[in-house]
């Protein structure tokens, strides 16, 4: 009879203690980010293998989105006559929406995972345990480079991400479907404005995304059980869980930035 | 040398980056139309504007010479007064050139069309435009068109 209910309580609790080991271990990250300042060089690192690396996937996804929405604008805008207003179409949906989310899924794919198996790795082979036995800081040494280079990351690569979806849109409602190239530039820039749009977009919810991602993989790479399942089962668990957080807290951002009350 | 080389490729990849906010900036957002405004100044009052919004276009026979500046609502003939911003180029408009408010299309936005009059001087800075004809107002004119209908019911029943 209590059987039921006993798994429940334990679940939860599990739940809320992993939420609270999750908070502590991101204050720690924070701490150790002082680090960083005298061994810059760690950051450049992290910063190349996060970054540099993201790039050719952010590059052809964003071109392939932005031609997908200049494609698909102008098939149904076409019926209206209203095929002059792709522009703001495509850059909207890119800055607002698809440029931040999609940026932030396909890092956590490509990086974040990356991120969890290599920390997961390391606890499991016990470096990071010799790493305490020699009164180094695994969190300065290891976690903190890396966090801070992800946070730096995803809002450049979402920027990339978005300016080359929008030459992507137009390429093929200018160069190919014909589209009047001012009418496309100059609706685009009457309707798209600076701080609301791209400042809440680009820039509001790329840090968020960040963070989140971040946060998430490095936690658990660190949590993970040390053994190769338990290594497979946090990366697999870092992208699911990114992908969740991203989407959910894009509604929320969503909501609070353009929402009508 | 190996350091050297991750450092160049951060560098590009940062520099991209910040290329790409630099370029959403300028060539997507409405940063442009921020202080690009040197045309003169123009003020004409409507009765009712409809949906005219600032930065609407202004055009005569189709070629965009400016745009909508401002919108105000003069208090004592309760009568909008648009503030409407005309290229430097376009100098030698006629003194009553007539402006009226019209829609791109039946769903599209709405814009001032401006007619040429026939004076021999021109619009000048702060002068303003007399003729003026108001939007047209799709709730206003079906409502009209029922009660027209209506009316010429009645009459068709009493006999």
């Amino acid at each position: 009879m209590t059987g039921p209910l006993e798994r429940l309580g334990r679940w939860a609790l599990e739940r809320l203690t992993a939420l609270g080991r999750a908070n502590l271990f991101l204050l720690r990250l924070l701490g150790a980010l002082g680090f960083l300042l005298r061994r810059p060089g760690l950051l450049v690192k992290q910063l190349y293998a996060v970054g540099v690396l993201s790039l050719p996937i952010i590059l052809v996804s964003g071109l392939f989105v932005g031609m997908v929405l200049g494609l698909q604008g102008y098939a149904n805008l076409v019926y209206f006559g209203a095929t002059s207003s792709l522009g703001t179409v495509v850059a909207l949906s890119l800055v607002r929406e698809l440029g931040p989310v999609l940026t932030a899924l396909l890092y956590a794919g490509r990086a974040g995972s990356a991120l969890t198996a290599e920390i997961g790795l390391m606890k499991a082979t016990e470096q990071l345990a010799s790493m305490q036995m020699m009164a180094v800081d695994p969190f300065a040494r290891v976690l903190a480079p890396r966090f801070l280079a992800g946070f730096v990351a995803v809002p450049l690569l979402t920027a990339i991400f978005t300016a080359v979806g929008i030459l992507g849109g137009y390429l093929v409602a200018v160069v190919q479907l014909g589209v009047d190239g001012g009418a496309f530039w100059a609706q685009m820039q009457a309707r798209v404005l600076l701080w609301e749009d791209i400042g809440n977009g680009v820039i509001v919810k790329s840090v968020v995304f960040a963070l989140l991602a971040n946060w998430i993989a490095l936690f658990e790479g660190y949590e993970a059980h040390p053994t190769s399942e338990g290594v497979s089962l946090a990366t697999t668990q870092t992208v699911v869980v990114t992908s969740l957080a991203v989407l959910g807290g894009d509604f929320l951002l969503t909501a609070l930035m353009f929402g009508v009350w | 040398m190996r350091q050297k080389h991750l450092e160049l490729l951060v560098g590009a990849f940062v520099a991209l980056g910040l290329a790409a906010f630099l370029l959403l900036a300028l060539k997507v957002s409405d940063i442009a139309h921020i202080g690009e405004d040197q045309g003169y100044r123009v003020t004409a009052r409507f009765e009712n504007i409809g949906g005219l919004k600032i930065r609407a276009p202004v055009t005569l026979g189709g070629v965009r010479i400016g745009r909508v500046v401002g919108i105000n609502l003069d208090p004592n003939t309760f009568e909008a007064l648009v503030t409407l911003s005309i290229e430097p180029q376009y100098d030698r408009l006629p003194s009553d050139s007539s402006a009226s408010i019209l829609t791109a299309g039946l769903l599209g936005e709405q814009y001032i069309g401006l007619e040429p009059g026939g004076m021999d001087d021109f619009l000048k800075n702060g002068g303003s435009l007399k003729l003026t004809q108001s939007a047209l107002v799709l709730e206003k004119l079906i409502g009209r068109m029922f009660t027209n209908a209506a009316q010429g019911e009645a009459p068709a029943k009493t006999p």
